[in-house]
């Protein structure tokens, strides 16, 4: 494990669509590979959440934040100034070693996207979807060449065939992908208590068997994971 | 006093650093055959607390001794086998396959799986037939008098206790179903603590058997509070999660915590918690 837990300054919360995007001091801390996570402190709350990293300028690392609960409407109400336990990076990033990317978001997917296409380089093919106008206004962080969808238009009706597709969204587009691209690298989401293997919370169908998404993920090839059945039916209307 | 960690709570494979910073790792609960554990959900935070239902997942006995237990005793640090199962004969029968470790626990109070139909009694006896292994037996709370267990246990020839398990519990999600797919699960963390600290006083007060105190430790202060009552050695467990490098901080707090109380070391917190009917007896 080469992470480390450190108490970080937030030094910007800021509104991006319908988003979050928190960044705090860096404060030693490594960046990672894109599509690994950072436990982060949820003020007031038990258990930190994961997030992927989003942007790592120098000194800074930021998340994209989306309010589910309230773990994560702490973490999107930090202000300047506030600090918080920062423990990372964890888990199995993207493999960057790719001739024709693709990078796949759906909603709060996007979050790795821009640290993931700086690290590819160039300027890779983004496509991000998003439910509504509103939550699509956080592709503002997203680089320009970015095509982006809206309900009821599919992320999966993007052309994807032929290209080495790296995702981040929902479960249902996942599968989707996944569907029409066999080799897509794909990035699981899970709640989990720890994010280091030690609760055994965050198990999910890996290779056959209930494996620790932490540990062996989040990011995986498509053939790696099993979609449940009721996943199946969701996946051929899924949005992004 | 020792400190390690609750049984399910680490990894010490996947956090070798995590595990180094303890005395001793405890490890997840070992039954006779593998066990791919309860499908997810398995864990939902509550306001002071936390439930799981992991439901003793494992590599079973075989693949434990042949692969886990040797990579472990390469970690350096003395080495604890929560040990489980469904009947006396199961716990027994690991027991008799284990050596060269530092102690058996006794997982006799897994909320997360059908009991043992044996009782705590039983089962310990029937362990202490094969092995001459330091046993620990692991108890519940939610047993009306776990004093009395801790007896029955005692002269079963348990060599200590670790007290106490989780509790069985339910969350619900917004739309009132259960959060966890199991429907409940084992509830652990802050919440605990009181539960804990008169589950270990009530069997210090009736037994002399070394106590591994549990239930939401989180800081010095909680460490001296368990002393107080009567532990002998303090585990964490809900804690790591959210905090990896819990044991050093625990350790380091335990000096103001002492100070704080008025106590000079952490031995001297010992049974100062004591009930005082106890205290009435030995004043008489």
């Amino acid at each position: 494990m080469n992470a480390s837990r450190r108490s970080c300054r937030v030094t910007d919360s800021e509104r991006v669509g319908l988003y979050t995007l928190v960044r705090v001091e860096r404060n030693g801390l490594e960046p990672g590979i894109p599509g690994q996570f950072f436990m982060l402190e949820a003020p007031g709350r038990l258990l930190p959440r994961p997030f992927s990293v989003c942007l790592a300028p120098p000194g800074e690392l930021a998340f994209l934040v989306d309010v589910v609960g309230p773990g994560t409407e702490a973490i999107a109400a930090l202000e300047p100034g506030d600090e918080i336990a920062v423990f990372g990076p964890l888990g199995n990033g993207y493999r960057l070693d790719v001739e024709r990317p693709l990078l796949v978001g759906g909603g709060i997917g996007i979050a790795p996207l821009p640290y993931l296409a700086e690290q590819l380089g160039g300027e890779p093919r983004i496509v991000a979807g998003f439910r509504s106008a509103e939550h699509a206004e956080a592709a503002s962080i997203l680089p320009p060449q970015t095509e982006v969808v809206i309900d009821p238009t599919l992320v999966t009706s993007c052309h994807l065939e032929g290209w080495d597709v790296l995702a981040c969204g929902p479960e249902p587009m996942l599968h989707a992908v996944a569907a029409l691209c066999p080799t897509a690298q794909l990035a699981w989401e899970a709640p989990m208590a720890c994010g280091y293997g030690a609760c055994y919370g965050c198990v999910v169908e890996i290779d056959g068997a209930l494996k620790r998404l932490c540990v062996d993920g989040p990011v995986l090839a498509a053939p790696r994971v099993k979609p449940a059945c009721d996943k199946l039916s969701q996946a051929t209307e899924a949005i992004a | 006093m020792r400190l390690l960690n609750a049984s399910g709570c680490l990894d010490a494979l996947a956090a070798p650093e995590v595990a180094r910073a303890l005395d001793g790792f405890v490890t997840k609960t070992v039954t006779p055959l593998p066990r791919e554990g309860n499908a997810p959900p398995r864990i939902a935070e509550t306001a002071h607390g936390m439930l799981n239902a992991i439901g003793l997942a494992n590599p079973g006995r075989e693949r434990f001794l042949a692969d886990n237990l040797p990579r472990l005793r390469e970690l350096g640090i003395p080495i604890w086998v929560s040990v489980g199962g469904f009947c006396a004969e199961d716990y027994a029968e690991t027991c008799a396959r284990l050596s060269d470790i530092e102690a058996i626990e006794l997982n006799l109070s897994c909320p997360n799986v059908d009991e043992a139909a044996d009782s705590a009694a039983e089962i310990v006896a029937a362990c202490r037939a094969t092995t001459a292994l330091p046993l620990y037996a692991k108890l519940s709370a939610a047993h009306p008098d776990i004093a009395e267990v801790a007896r029955a246990v005692a002269a079963a020839g348990a060599t200590g206790l670790s007290i106490i398990n989780t509790l069985r519990a339910v969350a619900l999600e917004r739309n009132l179903r259960p959060a966890l797919a199991r429907g409940s699960g084992g509830y652990s963390g802050p919440a605990l603590k009181p539960v804990a600290l008169h589950a270990v006083r009530a069997c210090a007060e009736t037994t002399t058997l070394p106590i591994v105190g549990m239930g939401g430790i989180a800081t010095g202060r909680d460490v001296l509070e368990f002393l107080a009552c009567g532990a002998t050695d303090v585990a964490l467990g809900t804690v790591l999660f959210s905090d990896p490098d819990a044991p050093a901080r625990v350790r380091a707090e335990l000096v103001a915590a002492c100070s704080e109380a008025g106590v000079a070391s952490p031995d001297d917190a010992v049974g100062l918690g004591k009930s005082p009917e106890t205290e009435a007896k030995v004043t008489a």
